[in-house]
């Protein structure tokens, strides 16, 4: 097991390497940089920046250079620990993103928790009493959560939370512990804000996996390995628990693996609704402004995160599911 | 025996059992109407084809007929502990009262002991489970009953055994495994659905001798659900045959095998007997003298793979310097155990496998002779119009997407040989061939049952004028019934279209019935190979003979399995190449 652990760690690095390179150039396949996007900027306020200006500032930022020099220059400053230096917030990346990659991993750990408490029990229920009312009602709601945008459901929520409920919603934190020190205050406010993005992002994947589980569950339920376990004389309910739920589970462990993908590049959206200090937006803007070091960084941080993601579901799906061996 | 004795000897006491599936007009009356007596101690075989409800039945005893299936009428009286009897068909089906006798009292093993055991529960967590759900013991008393249960059905190295998995065990483990479960509580009936159809046919005799001896130590009775009435006269006292939902006949084995009124119990009775016997001689072979295709020396090795402790594991030879010939208008039949490399050695000749080593030279129409272990893609694709397959499961091989006259006509149109008219025209012959009405071409598989499926199949196989068949278990899915039906057209189409078979099967009967020569397969080699006639009555090697040893008889007076010969092929010096 370690050896493999070890193994996959490290086949992770050229992996990695791969990914930084590709994300370097998909980052500045766009036509313009930063400084263009930057003068378009400028401009838009009726100021304008002469040539010899953006040449300036070019050869300031290194953009002068080619392209394979600034890929080289970015990635060695990684492997050090040096993340670059972002030009739109004019400070290091490394300080920019470190607090909202936490804050990130919070969202997506509290929303994966939300979706697992909804999707399980909902589930087996459709499963177990497919075709009867209730699972036409989760189905139907299940669907509308699929279909309706995830931005479009976080308007709502916030209407309904402000106007009735008077509660501040948008944000992570409120305006008082925004650049407070940690505080035990400080993470009671957090969990307070957490509720409403975790309810929307976790209700989209929530009616995805319900589906999953139930598809599984159903084609367990007359496996002929319940069927012995009936002629055992187990009641239904142990039954069911032990035997087609534990086998029908997979999917949920798989699901750590993409879950936190899908919160940075998919709920982009719905977080600049909430404005949420995630980074999602902050990727989003960074790319918009051709802000190279930032964005490139975001996608590595996020993708070393999946790695590590998948690399863990598929840790806890060895030990759920004694078929699967890590090394064949 | 006065008629107080005779109701004590009974056990289980089913009159008018009636088991639907739905309900109102279109009800499937899966189990219509039966009555049938358990007696203490004795065995019970309830035989009958697929669909004939005789598994609905075994099932509607313990209620756990999957839904919509439901007992809609009748009793079940289960005498035991109350001697007044208890009627298990008005018992609540989720209720305490059912659940105590279900693995308690009655309990119940299955076909298919891979999918019947939880894929990822070791078989200690499954045996003890029943018997702490019956028993009032600790886990650690239950797991030391477990553990005896194992050895008690022969399971080498019980501690060590007790903690694997399912797939850690070879079929015929699992289903002693699955035994030493529906035990664990000393069960006063045990009901096997079919427990020895997925297993080969000297695991077959083990597991059979097993149940046999375990009865008579328990004091159990049984009821065994079959379809294969060689195992029936092997084991039964007593025997019920069902088709279509009715108990047609119910007597003492004797009665049936000896006395059977039923015309539909007769032919059972017959298509087995009739695989007794050999269908070339009695109708003359046309075995000619011309070589068709010689096999040489053909080796299949899969490399060394360290599994995922880092050991590895030695290559592993699949078939070993495998030499035999085919001649022109000849049936070769391949037998052997499943893993013995039979399956290996028909894909490798047809190189749908590509052979590690050797030769396959294959004479064609036009006089060429074809290395097909070493042929391009070119001569590959002339070489597979005079060679094709008929596969096994007559469900899976037919793409359920295309209609009937597609499937048949898609070598032809692949070939290039025919198209429009021509192409429906050669399809409507090939299907007239194997006896399907022109009216199927437009219909799609799902309308047709197994044995018109499997015609289907061949009627694709005969698509290109081949001059050699390959058929891989062809009837193996089939009911026995149908198995010599499907034996009889090959054998027909044989004589009229100049073909040669390779015959790859597990069943002697079928091996005895349509084959002229027969190569006996173990672990990858040939260990024996002559005239079917003489290798299924009187072989050489130790291995064929318990091989033939192991095949049920049809008489219930001679127990061929007790007095079966048994092989062990350490002791018999054999070298085995693999593992």
């Amino acid at each position: 097991m370690l050896n493999y652990i070890f193994k996959r760690m490290l086949s992770a690095i050229p992996f990695m390497f791969m990914v930084s390179l590709t994300v370097f150039l998909l980052i500045q396949a766009p036509p313009g940089d930063f400084v263009d996007s930057y003068a378009a900027m400028v401009a838009s306020s009726g100021e304008t920046l002469s040539p010899d200006q953006m040449a300036e500032l070019r050869h300031r930022f290194g953009l002068d250079q080619p392209m394979i020099v600034q890929y080289f220059h970015w990635i060695t400053g990684v492997v050090t620990g040096d993340f670059g230096y972002s030009f739109e917030w004019q400070s290091p990346v490394k300080d920019l993103v470190g607090e909202r990659i936490g804050l990130t991993l919070i969202l997506s750990l509290s929303a994966m928790l939300f979706t697992w408490a909804l999707s399980l029990p909902i589930g087996i229920y459709s499963a177990v009493k497919r075709y009867s009312i209730g699972d036409y009602v989760f189905t139907f709601v299940g669907f509308i959560g699929l279909a309706v945008p995830n931005f479009l459901l976080a308007l709502v929520m916030m209407f309904i939370a402000q106007k009735y409920y008077g509660m501040d919603v948008t944000g992570l934190f409120s305006s008082e512990f925004q650049n407070a020190p940690w505080s035990l205050a400080r993470v009671a406010d957090l969990g307070k804000h957490l509720i409403i993005p975790m309810i929307i992002m976790g209700a989209a994947s929530a009616a995805g996996l319900i589906r999953i589980l139930r598809a599984n569950l159903i084609d367990q339920l007359y496996m002929p390995y319940v069927v012995t376990a009936r002629s055992k004389g187990l009641s239904e309910t142990k039954l069911l628990l032990k035997y087609p739920v534990r086998i029908a589970l997979n999917p949920f462990v798989s699901s750590i693996g993409w879950i936190l993908p899908s919160l940075v590049s998919g709920a982009v959206i719905t977080s600049i609704v909430l404005n949420l200090q995630t980074v999602g937006p902050m990727l989003f803007q960074s790319l918009m402004s051709q802000d190279i070091y930032l964005s490139g960084t975001i996608l590595l941080v996020v993708c070393a995160l999946t790695v590590v993601g998948t690399l863990i579901s598929d840790i806890l799906l060895v030990i759920l599911d004694p078929r699967i061996r890590l090394e064949q | 025996m006065n008629t107080a004795n005779q109701t004590s000897d009974i056990i289980l006491d089913v009159r008018n059992l009636r088991t639907y599936f739905g309900t109102g007009e279109k009800a499937v009356k899966a189990v219509d109407d039966i009555s049938f007596k358990m007696m203490r101690g004795k065995t019970l075989c309830i035989v009958g084809e697929s669909g004939s409800g005789k598994s609905v039945t075994a099932r509607s005893i313990l209620q756990i007929v999957d839904p919509p299936g439901k007992i809609q009428g009748g009793s079940m009286m289960y005498y035991g502990k109350d001697p007044k009897g208890v009627d298990l068909a008005q018992l609540h089906e989720r209720g305490k009262e059912i659940r105590s006798i279900r693995g308690h009292e009655i309990s119940m093993i299955f076909q298919e002991p891979m999918t019947s055991l939880s894929p990822i529960h070791t078989i200690g967590n499954q045996i003890c489970e029943t018997i702490l759900l019956h028993q009032n013991v600790d886990m650690a008393e239950a797991r030391t009953r477990a553990i005896e249960l194992l050895r008690r059905v022969e399971i080498p190295n019980p501690q060590v055994a007790i903690d694997k998995y399912t797939f850690e065990y070879s079929g015929g483990m699992r289903q002693r495994a699955m035994i030493a479960m529906s035990l664990a509580c000393n069960p006063k009936i045990l009901i096997a659905d079919e427990p020895t159809t997925a297993l080969d046919v000297t695991t077959q005799a083990e597991i059979l001798a097993l149940i046999k001896e375990l009865q008579t130590s328990y004091g159990m009775a049984v009821l065994f659900i079959t379809h294969d009435m060689g195992v029936v006269a092997e084991i039964a006292d007593e025997i019920g045959v069902m088709q279509n939902g009715k108990m047609l006949e119910f007597g003492s084995a004797e009665e049936i095998f000896y006395e059977a009124k039923h015309p539909y119990t007769l032919a059972l009775i017959d298509s087995v007997r009739k695989l007794e016997t050999s269908a070339r001689a009695a109708r003359g072979s046309r075995v000619t003298d011309k070589k068709l295709m010689e096999i040489r020396n053909v080796s299949k090795i899969y490399p060394a793979r360290s599994n995922f402790m880092g050991k590895p594991n030695p290559p592993f030879k699949a078939l070993d310097n495998v030499s035999l010939d085919v001649f022109e208008g000849e049936n070769l039949g391949i037998v052997g155990e499943s893993g013995s490399g039979k399956t290996t050695l028909g894909n490798c000749v047809i190189r749908v496998l590509s052979c590690s080593g050797g030769e396959v030279l294959f004479r064609m129409a036009d006089g060429r002779i074809a290395d097909l272990a070493k042929a391009g893609t070119h001569e590959l694709r002339q070489v597979h119009r005079e060679i094709r397959m008929v596969f096994q499961d007559p469900f899976a091989s037919l793409n359920p997407r295309m209609t009937i006259g597609q499937i048949v006509g898609e070598p032809l149109l692949v070939a290039g040989t025919h198209t429009g008219e021509a192409l429906r025209k050669r399809t409507e012959e090939l299907l007239a061939m194997v006896g399907m009405p022109a009216g199927a071409m437009e219909r799609y598989p799902h309308a047709f049952s197994g044995g018109q499926r499997q015609r289907i199949g061949i009627a694709r196989a005969l698509a290109l004028s081949p001059r050699l068949i390959i058929a891989d278990e062809a009837t193996s899915a089939l009911d026995v019934t149908l198995r010599s039906q499907v034996l009889d057209l090959l054998l027909d189409l044989q004589d009229t279209l100049n073909l040669s078979f390779i015959l790859v099967s597990h069943d002697i009967g079928v091996i005895r019935y349509f084959c002229d020569r027969v190569a006996v397969m173990y672990k990858g080699q040939v260990v024996e190979h002559g005239p079917a006639e003489k290798i299924c009555s009187n072989p050489d090697h130790p291995y064929t003979k318990a091989l033939i040893s192991a095949v049920p008889g049809t008489h219930p007076r001679d127990k061929r399995i007790v007095n079966r010969h048994r092989y062990d092929a350490a002791a018999a010096g054999i070298q085995l190449s693999g593992s």
